[in-house]
């Protein structure tokens, strides 16, 4: 017996008292509890909310690691000190141990404060309003640190994290009572409250932002650039990264976002475990690339030439813009949070389309910021009750004709 | 108008210890018990007093707000005890039985009375009590006209008692009950029956029968109301269990109430799951030891299926409407790393991790742990797939939580019971308890609007 009894022993000495759902939540992540069924079904299925969220984090580890190799391959090769990839997905050039060290002690912190603030707020309001730690925050703490750029000051992201938990999540109540995805919020913050940070070509490659202050300063270091391809298609430049690069991931980003054939599986993990909504994966793009076919036909009709300020991103082929940004990383994790998305299976299509075609639309017109997924899915979590509103009354009215019918 | 019903969303549990096809006569109890509870929101006024002698059929109690609804003993016998509980409200009436059993007589009844003698003879005799209504899931109103009666047969609960095999050579009771119950409406008698079934019920006059197939709750007759004609606001419709039929045609074909039952006895702590001849009220401690469960052992024992069934103490009785009685291992007890590991033992309908969807004919021994915490309501989609009414299960329950009846009333409350409700809170990732929230929404509009 010994742990298990003794651990028992101490859930039944805390029962009842403030400290209960915080000894609970340790305690659950070693045991599930010995609660039994009463009233209502006499037994239940395996799943729980801790199940769940751990699917998603399986489905986001591969970005993680991916993202700490991606680190040290931005930084040393804009630093010249290695070639870049050559021979697709596994070139050797970039899973080196080199390149990983430098990735895992610079995302290690990031991932380490994502947790301890976000997880201590948790408990702390657990505590104080007496409900027991929701298992919301395990995967909002792995996505922070996978949607912010390299080089982002860690007291930046402990406010943020305060921010966003207690804002976008606890004042409404806990996990499943938000209306905007806590995850986004966070990183919405930090987009709003310290733009020159989140925006423009210094922070996306590991070093950047360091070696533009000893320039500064008088060092005759060449200068990194950290611009992401959004940033150059935003002003128009070329982009000198292959499709392939683009899907396999080697380009400059968020920490966890740039590798699109990552995102995929990951992607088609959720929807094969039945945890991620295929309804939205699917509508989000289908929305992307109608959005992207639009501005290329626009382009195509020569509406907008290469005078224009818009006709870096317009003028990008469609269903590239799945490959570059946030964009598929915030259709597979984000705009599926089944909490702030559509709650109906109608209202997720809508929803999901709508996110993909705002997304490409704020990408190519917002001129502070070229990604829009971010701002889509927050947008988009604001009118998903709406839209369930009306898919919902859609039954209502069924109903009601049904009744006049019979009446009639 | 015979329709064929065939739904997808669903889930079959299923589960290791299905009652074998044998039927053995229960030890005959000696103490019987009533529980006014089991006729949910009926106030009684008691009638038989402690100490008195009653007749099988002879009535215990009446209803307060309807006093010509009866509510009958099932053997004959003294009435031992009234059980109280707070407020002095009626716990169970217990009755210890005659030796010899006797028979209050009502006289064969004729069956081609009309509409209004049908009714008064059935609240007389206390066979009001099997005949169900929907809005609320309530004994039905006797001043009410339903637009349609539903009879389920064919069950396709987890470890349900097989009525083909329970109902067989009934057809006379079944057919003499359906003959009564068609007077009461202009709607049809429809019955279900599976579609590969042999029922008894399959070639009864007087009513419509209808074949379903498909995974449970195929077999609810909640989803034979929503595929054939949903109940709409201002309508009724009266529900009866097939079973109860036969107690109904026995007490139309010879005046006598039989309280006589065949029942299962199933789940995987019983060691010879089987079924049983007893009657209603009866001690389930005269079925479940002989050949069933450890004296000592740690189980749930359940009068009903595992899914809406009631807990009940080992020296409990079966209730009223029940024809089976479940007994599972409890799960009282710690698992290491539960929330993360493989599972290959228990029963899911996602693929997180789960490999239930690998064994599709497995059957799996499940216990009654809650495999985790309740939480806010957090997963969306997953009830859908399990829920085949045409109605939105989460949307539902959130309004039946935050009690705007007008809500409830849009989304589709009138047409729903407790039991529609078993499987989405069986899936559910955030162990709410939705028969409950279904069942207190359903009273409050009782309450509110009658």
């Amino acid at each position: 017996m010994g742990l298990k009894q003794n651990l028992h022993n101490l859930r039944e000495k805390y029962k009842g008292t403030k400290m209960a759902p915080a000894f609970n939540a340790l305690h659950t992540f070693l045991y599930t509890p010995n609660d039994t069924a009463h009233g209502g079904t006499h037994i239940k299925a395996a799943d729980d909310l801790k199940r769940t969220m751990n699917t998603v984090i399986m489905a986001l580890i591969p970005c993680l690691i991916f993202g700490m190799f991606n680190a040290g391959y931005q930084h040393y090769l804009a630093a010249g000190e290695i070639e870049a990839v050559t021979s697709g997905f596994f070139s050797s050039e970039f899973w080196t141990l080199q390149n990983f060290t430098l990735g895992f002690w610079k995302i290690l912190p990031i991932l380490i404060i994502s947790y301890g603030v976000g997880l201590g707020v948790e408990f702390l309001f657990a505590v104080i309003k007496g409900h027991e730690v929701e298992e919301g925050y395990l995967v909002t703490g792995m996505l922070v640190p996978l949607i912010v750029p390299i080089d982002i000051p860690l007291w930046m992201l402990v406010v943020a994290v305060i921010f966003g938990v207690v804002i976008g999540k606890e004042v409404f109540g806990g996990t499943g009572m938000n209306i905007l995805n806590p995850a986004l919020t966070i990183r919405a913050f930090l987009f709003f409250a310290y733009p020159t940070w989140m925006s423009g070509d210094k922070v996306w490659v590991e070093g950047a932002v360091e070696r533009t202050k000893e320039i500064a300063n008088g060092s005759t270091a060449d200068a990194i650039s950290g611009e992401t391809i959004l940033g150059s298609l935003a002003q128009s430049h070329g982009v000198d990264y292959s499709v392939m690069d683009m899907f396999y991931g080697f380009i400059p980003g968020s920490i966890g976002e740039t590798s699109t054939l990552l995102i995929l599986l990951g992607g088609l993990f959720l929807v094969f475990t039945k945890i991620g909504s295929w309804r939205i994966m699917l509508s989000s793009v289908i929305g992307a690339l109608v959005m992207g076919y639009i501005f290329n036909l626009v382009v195509a009709a020569g509406w907008i030439t290469d005078t224009s300020k818009f006709y870096g991103l317009m003028s990008t082929e469609f269903w590239h813009h799945l490959l570059i940004g946030g964009m598929a990383f915030g259709i597979v994790y984000m705009a599926t949070d089944p909490v702030t998305a559509s709650q109906t299976n109608k209202g997720k299509w809508i929803y999901g389309f709508l996110i993909g075609f705002v997304s490409i639309m704020i990408r190519v017109f917002n001129p502070a910021y070229p990604e829009g997924v971010m701002l889509a899915i927050l947008l988009m979590n604001v009118f998903a009750p709406t839209i369930d509103h009306y898919v919902v009354q859609g039954n209502v009215k069924r109903r009601l004709k049904r009744a006049k019918i019979k009446t009639a | 108008m015979s329709k064929d019903i065939k739904i997808k969303k669903g889930l079959d549990i299923k589960l290791i210890g299905e009652a074998e096809q044998t039927i053995e006569n229960a030890i005959i109890s000696n103490f019987y018990s009533i529980k006014p509870e089991d006729f949910h929101s009926i106030i009684p006024k008691l009638v038989a007093k402690e100490g008195t002698h009653v007749k099988a059929g002879e009535t215990l109690f009446y209803n307060k707000d309807n006093e010509a609804m009866k509510f009958v003993s099932p053997v004959s016998g003294e009435i031992t005890e009234v059980q109280r509980g707070p407020r002095r409200r009626i716990d169970a009436i217990k009755i210890t039985a005659d030796k010899e059993q006797t028979y209050a007589d009502f006289g064969k009844f004729d069956l081609n009375a009309d509409a209004e003698k049908t009714k008064a003879h059935l609240l007389a005799t206390g066979c009001w009590a099997f005949i169900k209504q929907r809005p609320y899931d309530v004994i039905a109103k006797a001043d009410r006209t339903p637009k349609a009666i539903f009879v389920s047969g064919y069950a396709s609960a987890p470890l349900a008692a097989d009525l083909d095999f329970t109902l067989a050579g009934k057809e006379a009771e079944l057919q003499a009950a359906i003959t009564a119950l068609s007077k009461f409406t202009d709607g049809g008698v429809h019955i279900s029956v599976g579609a590969n079934s042999n029922s008894p019920l399959a070639n009864l006059q007087n009513a419509i029968t209808h074949k379903v197939s498909g995974p449970h709750p195929s077999g609810n007759v909640g989803t034979l109301i929503n595929k054939v004609n949903p109940v709409n606001k201002g309508e009724t419709v009266w529900t009866v269990n097939a079973q109860d039929l036969v107690i109904i045609g026995e007490l139309l074909l010879t005046g006598k109430f039989n309280a006589e039952r065949i029942i299962a006895l199933a789940g995987s702590s019983v060691k010879k799951p089987r079924y049983f001849r007893t009657k209603l009220g009866s001690e389930i401690a005269t079925m479940v030891y002989d050949n069933g469960v450890e004296r000592d052992g740690n189980d749930r024992f359940i009068s009903g299926n595992v899914l809406s069934g009631k807990r009940v103490q080992p020296d409990g009785y079966l209730d009223y409407y029940s024809n089976v009685i479940s007994v599972i291992p409890e799960g009282n007890d710690y698992e290491l790393f539960g929330w993360n590991k493989p599972v290959f033992d228990k029963v899911s309908n996602t693929r997180a991790l789960t490999f239930s969807w690998l064994t599709p004919n497995k059957k799996y021994d499940l216990n009654t742990n809650m495999n985790g915490e309740h939480r806010n309501f957090v997963l969306t989609g997953n009830y859908e797939q399990v829920f085949p009414l045409d109605i939105y299960p989460m949307q539902i329950l959130k309004s039946c939580l935050y009690k705007d009846l007008d809500e409830m009333e849009a989304l589709g409350m009138y047409e729903v019971a407790p039991e529609d409700f078993a499987l989405t809170e069986f899936v559910c990732v955030s162990k709410q308890p939705h028969q409950q929230i279904i069942r207190a929404g359903l009273d409050l509009m009782l309450e509110e609007i009658g």
